[in-house]
């Protein structure tokens, strides 16, 4: 249905849809809205690649497509190869690449995927410089497979395989930096985002579409299945995880850091708001809880200092 | 078709199924949208507007992941429940409480 | 149609492969450096460096990249390629199924070298055999020759029928060793391998398509068959491109064994690649000697050439299998499809199996003179020494 002329002008999105509906997403996917946003943002000129992650399941099983896009399901690790021969053969055969009315190459790929199995291929793809943008969704875990941790689930996190018990704790290690990784690689655009700041990552995204050269974009993105949280709390969540520091929003962008809206403008709420709505985290003492508080505390303080001194 | 976000392209969508071997492509290639699988179904709990609460922000429109949320021409919102599995999202992100999710009786 | 004038140049094997793929007018190279393969990719960096090759060259960070930036550059419509070896192939291994699962027709070289440990840089055939089951054909050069008109060749057959063929050539034996190589001037290669027309892309942007999505059990079972029956219908477009290119450039490949003697032949030596010269020259000096011998040099190993070996079969008393290679708990991999591809046809030559040259053990012509004489003895007596012979052993 036609959206009339006169809402268009106040929505704060574009009002096309290239994500259908009728996919199979858990209720409340954080994941499937973000696949909605990147659509939104760069339309049907795309060309999308999906490795084993739950969006293999949510893009459609054959002969259905989701996605109002090309799309190319490939295998988990290899998101950052697959994404660099398709660049490289739009450029063979004459495309323009990235930039206005460029085709636009986006890998899609969950944490699992990008911090874990398919790192070696990301970073070859950011280190050789091709022109697409490599979007990580972040759910925290291996969520498609059934809730397994990754390098990116974080402290005192459950998980099916680390469950916690009597000897042996949840999760005990902090989230992997992927978003550090990626600037260790001098990548020209690089960006935190999160599915509860739309407007935010869609700025974000067509940034990543301008600036000649590899991009990526980290995506928080709540799974209500994985997290144990109610489906209608997804964006409350990911609301959170900004306004505690725990996922703060910020661009890296030609060498300079810079942190985005809301996450600048006030204190940061504690962590205990974040972790409050999610069954995952409910067996955490409180002692845990201010482990974890001192690592947000560390990162957040170590974030403003290169936003200071590299802004 | 009216009253749905994707038009036209809701009444195309079919249900594909294969009988001989000739009919499949030669490759794994898709032939249709995902649109022909109403997902509805999955709801316990259904998102009903109240129109005189709306001030047509958009927000639901905004956060809706299926999307089943669509904006009708006198600018205020609908659901197609072909498509609403019932997450509750909107009424949660609502400013004005115009959304509530009500247990559905099937 | 040009007159054929053929450019005759010195090169090694991998070079052969790199000017192939020059004049086969590759839009994509993804590929990863590994002995003895690395001189192709180096020459055709030297290739675009030059501007003698327009090819997009993507350096990736390992060989499974490797494959799979060559199905990202195929799945969108470009011409790609890559090589590899050994190890680069066996990590590959996924990404295998994965180009011949969504049809796309790369083709690679992949110079035959042992697996490790121990480490071994020397021939083997044993990495490309262990791809037996991923859905590729599999065509096996003899000389530097056959591995430039094969990569040629391979285009054009696996993108008539929308499969990825591995072109194999040996470890040093081809791979750096300089021969005499006719090429063919571009615009007689251009006349025989247009440009690619692509199952599908992922350019039409006005109709989005998904590759490769979920199929459930409803559907999967489907696809393989598909990929089984492409492999079956292959069969003849080899043998059409065979001849095709015989008649255009005067090598004739329509046979995919080729045969020698084998009409009068007591028994016949069967093999892959490179083993085969040494084969085919013991041959000529044996039947000079009198022996009632010939040869069988199988260069499609995918899809396998059943009804070819099946004729050979019906002629001769015996088949001397030569595998430079070994299925552990079984036998020489050869070996096996063959007595397999005959069971339950009339043919029942005597079939006896040779392990030759495992990681580069030289081959000689004397060690086919040793073989024939124990093919001999054992055709006379009919009596099967033993099935499978370590022929090299220290004992």
């Amino acid at each position: 249905m036609e959206i009339p002329e006169s809402v268009k002008k106040r929505l704060t999105l574009p009002a096309e849809e290239h994500f259908y509906a009728g996919h199979t997403a858990c209720q409340g996917c954080g994941a499937s809205l973000g696949l909605r946003y990147v659509l939104k943002a760069y339309g049907r000129k795309t060309i999308v690649v999906i490795p084993a992650c739950c969006s293999t399941i949510i893009a459609g099983a054959w002969p259905y497509n989701t996605l109002d896009a090309n799309l190319f399901h490939t295998a988990f690790e290899t998101t950052g190869a697959v994404m660099s021969g398709i660049e490289a053969a739009l450029k063979a055969m004459g495309y323009k690449v990235k930039g206005e009315d460029g085709v636009m190459v986006v890998g899609w790929a969950g944490d699992g995927g990008t911090a874990d199995i398919g790192l070696q291929a990301l970073s070859g793809f950011l280190e050789r410089g091709h022109d697409a943008v490599y979007i990580m969704y972040d759910n925290e875990a291996y969520m498609n497979t059934g809730i397994q941790r990754s390098g990116s689930t974080p402290y005192g996190a459950w998980t099916t395989n680390t469950p916690g018990g009597k000897r042996h704790f949840l999760e005990k290690r902090h989230k992997k930096k992927v978003i550090d990784i990626v600037i260790a690689h001098e990548v020209p655009y690089a960006a935190t985002a999160s599915v509860a700041y739309p407007e935010d990552f869609i700025k974000k995204l067509r940034k990543a579409k301008e600036i000649p050269g590899p991009s990526f974009i980290q995506l928080f993105s709540p799974c209500p299945t994985g997290w144990r949280s109610p489906t209608d709390k997804s964006i409350e969540i990911a609301r959170l995880a900004v306004q505690t520091a725990y996922f703060p929003l910020f661009e890296y962008e030609n060498g300079k850091y810079r942190i985005n809206m809301p996450s600048t403008r006030r204190e940061p709420k504690p962590i205990e708001e974040f972790l409050k709505l999610q069954g995952r985290f409910k067996y955490m003492t409180r002692e845990d809880v201010e482990i974890l508080q001192r690592w947000v505390n560390h990162e957040w303080e170590k974030l403003k200092k290169l936003a200071e001194v590299f802004g | 078709m009216e009253n749905t976000l994707f038009g036209e392209k809701k009444a195309e969508a079919r249900k594909l199924t294969f009988r001989s071997i000739e009919q499949y492509p030669e490759a794994p290639v898709s032939l249709g949208t995902t649109l022909s699988n109403f997902t509805g179904d999955w709801r316990t709990f259904m998102p009903v507007i109240d129109e005189s609460k709306c001030v047509k922000c958009y927000i639901c429109w905004k956060f809706c992941p299926e999307p089943a949320i669509y904006i009708k021409p006198d600018g205020y919102v609908a659901v197609d429940y072909d498509y609403c599995k019932g997450c509750g999202i909107c009424a949660n992100e609502c400013p004005t409480n115009a959304i509530t999710m009500e247990k559905e009786e099937k | 149609m040009a007159e054929y004038k053929p450019i005759r140049k010195v090169v090694s094997g991998n070079y052969a492969a790199a000017y192939a793929v020059k004049h086969a007018r590759v839009q994509v190279v993804a590929a990863y450096p590994i002995t003895p393969q690395t001189s192709i990719i180096e020459k055709i960096a030297e290739f675009i460096a030059n501007g003698e090759a327009d090819i997009q060259y993507v350096p990736v960070e390992s060989e499974h990249s490797a494959m799979a930036a060559t199905i990202g550059a195929s799945a969108t419509g470009a011409r790609a390629f890559t090589a590899t070896a050994a190890q680069g192939l066996a990590l590959m291994h996924e990404m295998l199924h994965w180009a011949s699962g969504a049809r796309l027709p790369i083709v690679m070289v992949d110079v035959n070298r042992a697996m490790a440990p121990p480490w071994s840089v020397w021939d083997d055939q044993t990495d490309s055999l262990a791809q037996r089951d991923t859905g590729w054909m599999q065509f096996y050069a003899e000389n530097n020759q056959e591995v430039y008109d094969g990569v040629l060749m391979a285009f054009k057959v696996a993108e008539t029928v929308n499969v990825p063929i591995m072109v194999v050539e040996s470890a040093f034996i081809l791979s750096h060793t300089y021969d005499v190589v006719e090429m063919i001037p571009q615009e007689l290669v251009d006349e025989f391998l247009p440009p690619r027309k692509p199952l599908y892309t992922l350019t039409d942007f006005d109709n989005p398509i998904s590759v490769g999505a979920l199929a459930t059990p409803a559907d999967y079972y489907e696809f393989r068959y598909k990929l089984a029956k492409a492999h079956e219908d292959a069969k003849k477009i080899i043998k059409e491109v065979g001849r095709e290119f015989g008649e255009r450039f005067g090598r004739d490949y329509s046979d995919m064994i080729e045969k020698g003697h084998v009409d009068d032949a007591d028994f016949v030596f069967m093999g892959l690649g490179s083993l085969m010269g040494t084969v085919k020259e013991a041959v000529d000096l044996l039947r000079s000697e009198g022996y009632r011998v010939g040869y069988a040099k199988v260069r499609w190993f995918r899809p396998f050439p059943r009804e070819e070996l099946l004729e050979i079969a019906e002629k001769v008393k015996g088949i001397a299998v030569l595998d430079r290679n070994f299925s552990f708990g079984q036998e020489g991999i050869l070996f096996n499809e063959a007595k397999g591809a005959l069971y339950g046809t009339g043919a029942r030559p005597i079939m006896k199996n040779y392990i030759v040259g495992l990681g580069g053990r030289d081959f000689t012509v004397r060690d086919v003179r040793a073989i024939a004489e124990n093919m001999k003895a054992i055709i006379e007596s009919g009596k099967l020494d033993r099935e499978v012979e370590w022929f090299h052993l220290k004992r």
